[in-house]
């Protein structure tokens, strides 16, 4: 079982109380009606998928209950680091993701 | 993990390990808000609230068990439930807040005895070693497949906050765990 670093509780916690919840940092248009069906279906549906550090959304949700952001590689499915919604998305050291 | 060779019993009986018996009657309340209602709710029930997670505080008989960053459990004598809900009502009249009287959705259990880190650990994924779980720290997780909140009272002891309609079964894994020595 991964241990995952909540950071809200501030502390490494088991995965089975974590849900994961899709791509991170995807921003809804301001105003939606303005956008054409391409660029809608691309909000929608599309994310980048790749291989590789991948910026995710997850919850505690069987802790604290908050949302909170994650680099996960992809590969290796190593949690790299955590950090609050909200939070901008963190450099990580070039060692960190050799991949 | 604590050491349970000499106190649990195969079979369980008198000499077990560890005990499981149900909590006094409680009102509860979960409490959701940002700091100046926060505040406003620690002098309404005379209890500070934790702002370090994962941490309970009491102070005469109130309880408040921290369950994120803007979410306490706050937990009372059932006696005095309506007495808090008046209070805290009247006290966050004009600042943004979340309270809900919980009192009849939750149970609590009190599980306690030399071998209670093994009994729990049977459902709980979490360390329950004193070293990663102290006295004080409180939490909501997973006992086997049902949603507590787990509270470490003392050394040996721990509260267990768990819906009404999961008590049955959490207490029969409890039961089980006891038998057979966590
Ligand atoms: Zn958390």
């Amino acid at each position: 079982m991964l241990l995952i670093h909540c950071p809200y509780c501030a502390m490494e916690r088991p995965e089975i109380e974590f849900r994961h919840a899709g791509e991170a940092h995807v921003a809804r248009a301001p105003d939606p009606s303005q956008l054409d069906d391409e660029t809608w279906a691309e909000f929608l549906y599309f994310r980048s998928n790749p291989k590789g550090v991948h910026a995710e959304r997850w919850r505690h949700v069987h802790g604290c209950g908050r949302f909170f952001n994650a680099l996960r590689d992809t590969v290796s499915d190593r949690l790299l680091v955590t950090y609050k919604a909200g939070e901008v998305r963190p450099e990580l050291p070039p060692q960190e993701h050799s991949r | 993990m604590a050491s349970v060779d000499a106190a649990v019993s195969a079979g369980g009986g008198r000499d077990a390990g560890a005990l499981v018996r149900a909590a006094a009657p409680a009102a509860r309340f979960v409490f959701r808000g940002r700091d100046a209602a926060v505040a406003t709710v620690a002098s309404a029930l005379g209890t500070p609230l934790s702002l370090e997670p994962c941490r309970a505080s009491q102070s005469v008989g109130r309880i408040a068990l921290w369950l994120g960053p803007d979410e306490w459990l706050l937990i009372a004598p059932r006696s005095e439930g309506g007495l808090v809900a008046s209070v805290l009502a009247k006290a966050l009249g004009g600042v943004p807040h979340a309270l809900v009287d919980v009192s009849d959705r939750n149970s609590a259990l009190i599980v306690s005895g030399p071998a209670v880190e093994d009994v729990l650990s049977a459902g709980c994924p979490l360390d329950l070693d004193q070293a990663a779980f102290p006295v004080g720290m409180c939490t909501r997780t997973l006992f086997a497949k049902a949603e507590i909140v787990l509270w470490r009272t003392a050394p040996a002891e721990f509260r267990v906050e768990v819906a009404r309609s999961f008590l049955p079964y959490v207490e029969g894994v409890l039961a089980v765990a006891v038998r057979d020595g966590g």
